[in-house]
Order: structure tokens, then C-alpha cells, then sequence
């Protein structure tokens, strides 16, 4: 965006290395709880009760209770990224979903460089990012492609 | 019906506008604190028109067509039996509040899994400024169907 270098607060960004293999800093976002939830119901428009209805839940779905969103998933991830890297540096996202979040969940976010690139004359890292619960399985990983040039 | 069938499918498309008021609550829901994802002062400071849409964000607004559930329909499944495999965004202009989005959608893609216990779906959505039709960004999604009624092969 031309005009303006003002910094958009990627407070993580010092501590990245742009070069393929180098690990970006793991974060651990707080609990997911129920509020987490039905704020995301609201914000995010996505009004399934299966993530803000306990007795929906249990009765309608035969599960123990709500399970997360998997788009808060990637937008909690989303907020890993733009932490290392500003908004605008980000030129592709994609997540593949392989677990469900639970209440009480903290989503830990890693990634690393997998290599640099150049993409319409600019120059770009692609991660590979992660998410899991804290200390156990998997809940989606992929990649984003960052224009580096800038940073 | 095959799953060939679905290709090409052309869902309505439809326009939303994008308000500050939502896009702070979206930022509340997702722990976004940062100042220019709430204050179009600190937005402008940044080089944004107005307080940016975070980069999932499009997602929601894909949400909105006159009839929230014609995607189900363009499939011929059960909002019960879907799940979201996978999401993919591919940015060029940041979408910001006060701008007007032109939504295109499309199943560019269908196949089957497990003898059709499993259909899969893939949708492109296109957002645009609708003012201008200038690209702001594209994603991705794959929609996973479960078929109760197919004995898993």
C-alpha cells in the first residue's frame, strides 16, 4: 500500500529469521472458553449450535459438549502470523482442519520458513504454521506466503 | 447425480457492506487487540483507509447471500453432515470498513471418497469492491459431506 510505512505492530517480527528453516516463535494463545465462543458466534456470523448450545450438543449431535470453531482456529492463527509479519505483508493462507477445539483449550501456534520465493516481483517466505492444543494433537496446519522485502 | 455434476454450479451472487461496529466485535471475539483493528485513526496511521478486515474475515462475509442456506442446497446435503476440510485465501487489496464487497461463488471442484461415503466439495469465492471491481481477495474452501445412507466401503 503506497503512502504509508508506519509499522502495524507485528510486535513478534524482531525475533524472525526470513531464511528456510529457521523456526518462527511459538506462541500459546489463552483458553478458549464459552464466552470465546459465543463471541465468535456473534462476530463471526456462524450461528451452528453445535459450537454455542451444550444441550444441542449432547441431544442433537451425541457429543460431551460445543467444540470450536474451526474458523476461530485460523483466525487465532491469523493473529500468530500478523504478529510476525504486518497484515499486509500476507499474501496467501491456507489451513487444512484436523481436529476440533474443545472448551478450555489453549491453541500453542508454530510454523517455520520453508523457503523464500519470488511472487509478482516481490520477495516472499513461505511458512509452514500449526495448530495445536496446548502440549497434545493437532487442530489445522498449512502455510502463508509473506512478502519480506518490506518488513 | 455424480459428483462431476456439481462442477461449475454458479451460486447467487450478492454484495455486503462491511461496518466498523462488526468488525471490532470480530476483533474482540478473536482477541485482536492491536489499535488499528478498532480505531480508524490508528487504521489510517497504518496506511489503511479505515480499520482493516482481519485475513479471515472474508469467511463471514462469504456467509451472507440472500439465503444463508443455497450452498447447502447447490450440494444436495444436510447442514448436519458437512464439515470444513480445509480454507484458503490468496490476498491483493485489503478489504477495510466502509467498503461495499460483490461476492462471487462457484464449485469449481466435487469428487467422492470411500465408494461416496465421503463427497467432497471445493468452492471459490471471489470478493470484490463492488464499486469499483477491483480484487480484493479469493479463497478457497473445501466442504466435506459425510453420506449416513452409503455403507463405508
Amino acid at each position: 500500500m503506497p503512502g504509508s510505512r508506519m509499522p502495524e505492530n507485528a510486535e513478534n517480527k524482531a525475533a524472525v529469521l526470513w531464511q528456510p528453516g529457521a523456526a518462527l516463535p511459538a506462541h500459546v494463545m489463552p483458553p478458549i472458553t464459552r464466552t470465546t465462543l459465543a463471541l465468535y458466534a456473534g462476530g463471526s456470523g456462524d450461528h451452528n449450535p453445535l459450537h454455542i448450545d451444550i444441550d444441542y450438543a449432547r441431544c442433537a449431535a451425541k457429543m460431551d459438549d460445543v467444540i470450536g470453531h474451526g474458523m476461530l482456529t485460523m483466525a487465532l492463527l491469523a493473529r500468530y502470523v500478523t504478529g510476525l509479519a504486518p497484515q499486509r505483508a500476507l499474501k496467501v493462507y491456507s489451513l487444512r482442519f484436523t481436529g476440533m477445539s474443545r472448551v478450555g483449550d489453549q491453541i500453542e501456534c508454530s510454523g517455520s520458513v520453508i523457503k523464500l520465493l519470488e511472487r509478482d516481483g516481490q520477495r516472499c517466505a513461505e511458512i509452514e504454521v500449526r495448530a495445536k492444543r496446548q502440549g497434545g494433537d493437532e487442530l489445522a496446519s498449512g502455510s502463508a506466503v509473506i512478502a519480506i522485502e518490506d518488513l | 447425480m455424480t459428483p462431476q455434476d456439481y462442477i461449475g454450479r454458479v451460486l447467487s451472487p450478492f454484495t455486503f457492506e462491511v461496518e466498523r461496529s462488526q468488525l471490532r466485535l470480530f476483533a474482540k471475539a478473536i482477541g485482536e487487540t492491536r489499535p488499528m483493528y478498532r480505531d480508524p485513526e490508528a487504521a489510517r496511521a497504518a496506511g489503511y483507509r479505515d480499520i482493516p478486515a482481519p485475513p479471515t474475515f472474508p469467511f463471514c462475509i462469504g456467509m451472507n447471500p440472500d439465503d444463508p442456506f443455497d450452498v447447502l442446497g447447490a450440494m444436495d446435503v444436510d447442514l448436519s453432515q458437512v464439515l470444513h476440510g480445509e480454507q484458503a485465501f490468496e490476498y491483493f487489496q485489503p478489504i477495510c470498513a466502509g467498503d461495499r464487497v460483490l461476492v462471487r461463488r462457484e464449485i469449481v471442484d466435487a469428487y467422492q471418497k470411500k465408494g461416496g461415503a465421503l463427497k467432497f466439495f471445493v468452492l471459490k469465492l471471489t470478493f470484490e469492491d463492488a464499486r469499483s471491481a477491483e480484487r480484493f481477495c479469493t479463497a478457497r474452501q473445501v466442504l466435506i459431506a459425510r453420506d449416513a445412507g452409503v455403507t463405508n466401503a
